[in-house]
């Protein structure tokens, strides 16, 4: 039955496996994400799942034998974090080029040096070539509903390509919500059969997996891999429809929040978008016209949409938790200054980092940026395109 | 015991076309192999050289179920094979009858160095795979590097002799050993010099539950720099110079499956392989003479493990 519960990130996430029960599971501890294998160990132990529970000896191996396993044909997923998912780079590019449906749920936390557990996305955004799917969450809630929907999308025939579900370390991981936990049934409904593509079990069937390219194949299959991703954006938006009908709450690329009369908007995905969403309103009661824009698919990068939404805006401010040393900017500025290019009439627009190794950013920071924002708008210029937030210099 | 008639006439799972070298030990072994049992079977395996000269696109020598997907993982890879085909059929989504044999594949950089992390993990957890490690001494696809395999004295692209080297400083690593003391329940040692006896352990292997594991000594001529001719020959002095006994470790049990009439030196081992040529120079006379002593040691070890 559906019912309301008090669960942290991980327990959200943990809650989704159960009902969701993949045929194999292969996953390593490392805070923040720890919690959700402890719980998957415990659920097999009690019989309460009854996938293969496959506790490796590091994250490579996890997810080689997430490949393995997805290979063989049946449904698969990890988790991890930080060091842990660059520990697993490598073969994040091999689940991808092999188009294998694998979910993981990433918990977002800062890569070292220095060794930080707190949340950023220096992890998940290092991997964003890796050609994964990558969907972001802002609470419990988020990371619940688009785990079960990331099932759906890297299992749809037409996509066929491993999805990664981010949310934050420790702010949304270690941090009690009440969440609409739904009936196992319907869950399992939702989620559906899994189908086996071209399964290594099927061992009449006799196959070369995985075999080298040269020079003569690799550019075509490197271009044919990229179908998968290519196709996805239809079904994100279908699954994300048929979730809200069934379960009452509908996902798109991403959230619009009283960005109806805006001029001026700040983006920020993740838990800090809740935050925001507390700004914006005291903004509002001030009269000030200001709107967030909270980013959830980064891979595939919604350029269009993006830019339709924010080509009226007078300044954007766009928030990354993660730097991208020697860049123009950070990752997310950088994609949705790209998308705005094209358009004769476009905002101003600048990039701010803040949070990372899970420092602070509060409701006083986000008004910050809108006054910055509002002289922008005043100014027609932008001082500095690149800045942080609540940093000591 | 398979009579050599009766293999010869099952039907082969690697199949002539590949691009290994003339005189190359690594078919010799798999096509002994891949008739130790009648079930199907699937690889997973390493990149070296018997991946690579297998499966260049858009043709493959695999007449069965195969896959690649990196070079430090084959162990974790067909770890993950195994536990989906057990996850499925307590599911019922496969038929219960239906037998799969799991064979996870790489060569000594694989196996020694790169990948042994995974190969001890895979093995620790008990997933009921066999593993094999052909083991050539270098890595011989990428040009023959050095390995922890590689032998001392042996000169090779990251070892080289030189006026002021004489090839590898060190000593091989005793992987058999590695794999013993994980206390699975089938480890041992064999080479394509012996085809009854590599066919018997890979069937042993194949049919005991659970993880076991096959170093398997393989003959390379490009990298040994020998007359090509002569492999078969060489892997029989191997076992004579007691350079690569063979053993195997049922349950904790030692036998030795070979031993010599009369052991022979070292030299005799050393002296038709190109990599070795600069120890008979006499500066290098200290390495043979380690190289011997080692040798010796090992197997004096090996026959006292044996006794119990
Ligand atoms: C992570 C990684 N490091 C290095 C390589 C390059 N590489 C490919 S095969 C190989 C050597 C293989 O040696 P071995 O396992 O002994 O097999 P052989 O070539 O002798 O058959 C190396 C160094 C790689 N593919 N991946
Ligand atoms: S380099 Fe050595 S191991 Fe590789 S194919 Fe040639 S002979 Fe065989
Ligand atoms: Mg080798």
């Amino acid at each position: 039955m559906s019912a309301l519960k008090t669960l942290n990130g991980n327990q959200s996430i943990a809650e989704a496996v159960r009902q969701i029960d993949p045929d194999v599971l292969a996953a390593y501890p490392i805070t923040p994400s720890t919690a959700i294998v402890e719980t998957i160990a415990k659920f097999k132990a009690d019989g309460m799942i009854t996938g293969e529970f496959v506790c490796p000896e590091s994250e490579h191996s996890a997810m080689s034998v997430c490949i393995g396993a997805a290979s063989a044909g049946g449904r698969v997923m990890t988790a991890t974090a930080s060091q842990g998912l660059a520990l697993m780079w490598e073969m994040l590019y091999i689940a991808a080029g092999l188009r294998l449906p694998i979910v993981a749920a990433i918990v977002n936390r800062s890569m070292s040096a220095p060794i930080n557990i707190h949340g950023d996305h220096s992890d998940t955004m290092g991997a964003r070539d890796s050609g994964w799917i990558q969907i972001y969450s802002e609470n419990c809630q988020e990371a619940y509903d688009n785990f079960i929907q990331a099932f759906r999308i890297a299992e749809h025939l037409d996509v066929r390509t491993p999805v990664l579900v981010g949310l934050d370390g420790f702010i949304i991981s270690h941090s009690m919500e009440v969440i609409q936990v739904e009936d196992d049934d319907e869950v399992k409904k939702f989620v559906g059969e899994y189908m086996p593509l071209y399964p290594l079990l099927d061992t009449s069937n006799k196959m070369t997996v995985g075999p080298i390219d040269f020079t003569d194949y690799y550019f075509e299959h490197k271009r044919s891999q990229l179908e998968g991703i290519e196709n996805s954006p239809p079904v994100i938006e279908a699954v994300g429809k048929e979730f809200g009908q069934k379960f009452g709450r509908e996902y798109g690329f991403f959230e619009e929040y009283r960005m109806d009369d805006a001029e001026l908007c700040i983006v920020v995905m993740s838990s800090a978008a809740g935050t925001c969403k507390d700004a914006i309103d005291e903004l509002r009661s001030e009269g000030k016209k200001v709107g967030l824009l909270k980013p959830r698919v980064f891979r595939p990068f919604p350029h269009k949409k993006i830019a339709e939404a924010l080509k009226e805006m007078k300044a954007v401010a766009v928030l990354d938790r993660c730097s991208s040393p020697g860049a123009f900017g950070a990752p997310l500025f950088t994609e949705i200054r790209s998308g705005l290019y094209d358009y004769a009439e476009r905002p101003r627009i600048v990039n701010y980092v803040y949070g990372l190794g899970g420092r602070d950013i509060k409701v006083e920071h986000f008004k910050e940026v809108a006054s910055k924002l509002e002289k922008i708008a005043e100014t027609g210029t932008v001082e500095e395109i690149y800045s942080y937030i609540n940093l000591r210099e | 015991m398979a009579k050599l008639k009766d293999l010869a006439s099952m039907e082969d799972r690697l199949v002539p076309g590949h691009g290994m070298c003339l005189g190359c030990g690594i078919p010799l072994i798999f096509k002994i192999i891949l008739r130790a049992t009648e079930d199907p079977i699937i690889i997973a395996n390493a990149t070296g050289c018997l991946e690579v000269c297998t499966t260049i696109f858009p043709r493959t020598s695999w007449n069965m179920t195969w896959m690649h997907s990196a070079f430090e993982n084959a162990a974790s890879t067909i770890a993950g094979v195994e536990a989906m085909y057990k996850a499925l059929k307590m599911k019922g989504r496969i038929p219960q009858d239906k037998k799969i044999k799991f064979l996870g594949v790489g060569g000594d950089g694989a196996t020694y160095d790169i990948g042994l992390q995974a190969l001890s993990g895979t093995v620790e957890r008990g997933h009921d795979i066999v593993y094999i490690c052909y083991d050539n001494n270098a890595y011989a696809n990428t040009g023959g590097q050095r390995s922890s395999a590689t032998p001392l004295g042996a000169s090779a692209s990251t070892s080289p002799a030189g006026t002021q080297s004489p090839g590898k400083l060190q000593r091989r690593k005793d992987l058999t050993k590695i794999l013993v003391a994980h206390n699975i329940p089938y480890v041992a040692q064999a080479s394509p010099g012996r085809w009854k006896d590599l066919y018997n352990k890979a069937k042993k292997a194949f049919e005991i539950e659970g993880p076991a594991f096959l170093n398997v000594l393989c003959v390379c001529p490009t990298e040994w720099k020998y007359d090509e001719s002569q492999g078969v020959r060489l892997l029989q002095t191997a076992l004579d110079t007691c350079v690569w006994p063979l053993y195997e470790v049922e349950n904790g049990k030692y036998k030795i499956n070979y031993k010599p009439k009369e052991k022979k030196p070292v030299l005799e081992w050393l002296k038709p392989q190109g990599r070795f040529r600069h120890l008979f120079k006499e500066e290098n006379t200290w390495v043979l003479e380690k190289f011997q002593k080692q040798v010796d040691e090992d197997w004096e070890e090996l026959n006292k493990l044996a006794l119990y």
